[in-house]
């Protein structure tokens, strides 16, 4: 699924990163506050949706190869990690969306999750 | 041409490059569709107005989306002396017009241009339809752009073959009895906001040097793990990445306060993580796990209140 799908589905707002949208194709995505949790995959390349709105979220993306950022409920992201997106060209986007209902959708389209 | 191409591939039994983009290349990829096409009902003399505003010296004339004829200098000429001038092109035209299909290879395109010797061709679809026009001028032009792509892609490919296998390449090149270099980065304590830099740093320098994508996140991770347990329960400290030949070996030093009970801090989900690095993502108690998971070897030793030791290794080969 490309990430435009992606945030359309989410009714999202783009924050950073529009022009990547169209080129990324992501079949997983992994849910998580807890970025040790993220680290923890030995695969990633997908997707994180997160309700963390600071640096790290993006930092730990960048670490783990995570292709791209969704912040859920509405949140506004700290400017350092806005900052930090656009510099490691991670796409990053912002839905109103409750983290339930993100997942709810995504998972009905077809996304996969992310294995141990 | 053609012939001459034929002629010199049969001498010396080699296919150029450019022959072979002959039979690759289409009508349609090397024709212009930008075409200026006349109505039949258009006077002899708009003609002469229309080639010389256009620099053309032909048309394809066109009613009602189909082809009807080719008009050229030569029909205008021959207008000229019969002083026909003034009749409408329909009168004036060529309607026996030899075309190509758009999805014809250029090797026949080539073969007809000096089998029939006109100058330029119609371009139609299979369904009839006028597409383009071609002249030997897109096809050189189409051969040069080709050539040029192709030089530019091989020149892509000769300059990452050469940065990929730098490292490598250096081990092998430089003799000493003991060859590693060192990347040394200090960490601020008591503050989450820098951390993860110096993972991203190490990663991104590992990156240039040729360490394959899954070495470089298992690496990259790691030292994440380690440089948020710095920043999170430390005064700071440093972390150094020395490669060598067999691989990366990441030290991790801190200046204290040290563990207690090292055993207690291997488990899966202990931590005594304070709640400010709670809330910032981290202390879920599996960040010494994640670097076990992520090294292929690990040492952690601590005492209280030196500080703590953590050495972790990754081989090129894993």
């Amino acid at each position: 699924m490309k990430v435009r799908q992606i945030v359309n589905l989410l009714k999202a707002t783009v924050i950073t990163g529009d022009e990547f949208l169209d080129g990324l194709d992501i079949d997983r995505c992994f849910v998580a506050d807890l970025m040790s949790d993220v680290l923890a995959r030995s695969h990633n390349f997908g997707i994180l949706i997160t309700g963390l709105a600071n640096i790290q979220a993006v930092r730990t993306a960048d670490i783990a190869d995570i292709k791209a950022v969704c912040l859920v409920r509405g949140k506004r992201p700290e400017q350092a990690a806005v900052a930090l997106a656009k510099e490691k060209e991670i796409p990053f986007f912002v839905t109103k969306y409750t983290m339930f209902e993100a997942c709810g959708i995504l998972y009905a389209e077809g996304l996969k999750p992310v294995e141990e | 041409m053609a012939q001459d191409l034929k002629r010199r591939a049969g001498d010396d039994d080699r296919v150029t490059r450019t022959q072979e983009m002959l039979y690759e290349l289409t009508v349609g990829e090397v024709m212009s569709d930008n075409v200026v096409t006349v109505h039949p009902d258009q006077t002899m003399s708009e003609i002469r107005i229309l080639m010389r505003d256009n620099r053309i010296s032909g048309a394809p004339v066109v009613e009602n989306g189909k082809l009807v004829g080719m008009i050229s200098i030569e029909d205008l000429i021959n207008a000229l002396l019969e002083k026909r001038i003034d009749v409408p092109i329909r009168e004036g035209m060529t309607t026996d017009v030899d075309c190509l299909y758009s999805d014809e290879s250029l090797v026949h395109c080539i073969a007809k241009f000096y089998r029939l010797g006109h100058t330029r061709y119609p371009v139609l679809n299979r369904k009839g339809e006028l597409e383009g026009i071609i002249t030997k001028g897109n096809i050189v032009e189409g051969l040069l752009r080709k050539l040029e792509i192709e030089y530019e892609q091989t020149e892509t490919k000769v300059s990452a073959a050469r940065q990929r296998p730098a490292m490598r390449k250096f081990f092998e090149d430089v003799f000493a009895d003991e060859i590693s270099f060192t990347f040394k980065y200090n960490i601020v304590g008591q503050t989450l906001q820098h951390a993860g830099t110096a993972a991203s740093e190490l990663k991104n320098a590992l990156k240039k040097l040729g360490v394959c994508p899954p070495l470089l996140r298992r690496i990259g991770v790691a030292v994440y793990e380690a440089e948020i347990n710095l920043a999170s329960y430390t005064q700071g400290g440093e972390i150094r990445a020395t490669i060598e030949k067999w691989g990366v070996s990441v030290e991790v030093l801190d200046s204290g306060p040290g563990i207690l009970d090292v055993e207690q801090a291997l488990q899966p989900g202990y931590s005594t993580a304070p709640d400010w690095v709670r809330e910032l993502g981290f202390g879920a108690g599996m960040g010494l796990v994640n670097i076990k998971k992520c090294s292929d070897e690990m040492d952690f030793t601590s005492s209280v209140p030196e500080g703590t030791h953590l050495t972790m290794r990754f081989y090129f080969t894993s």
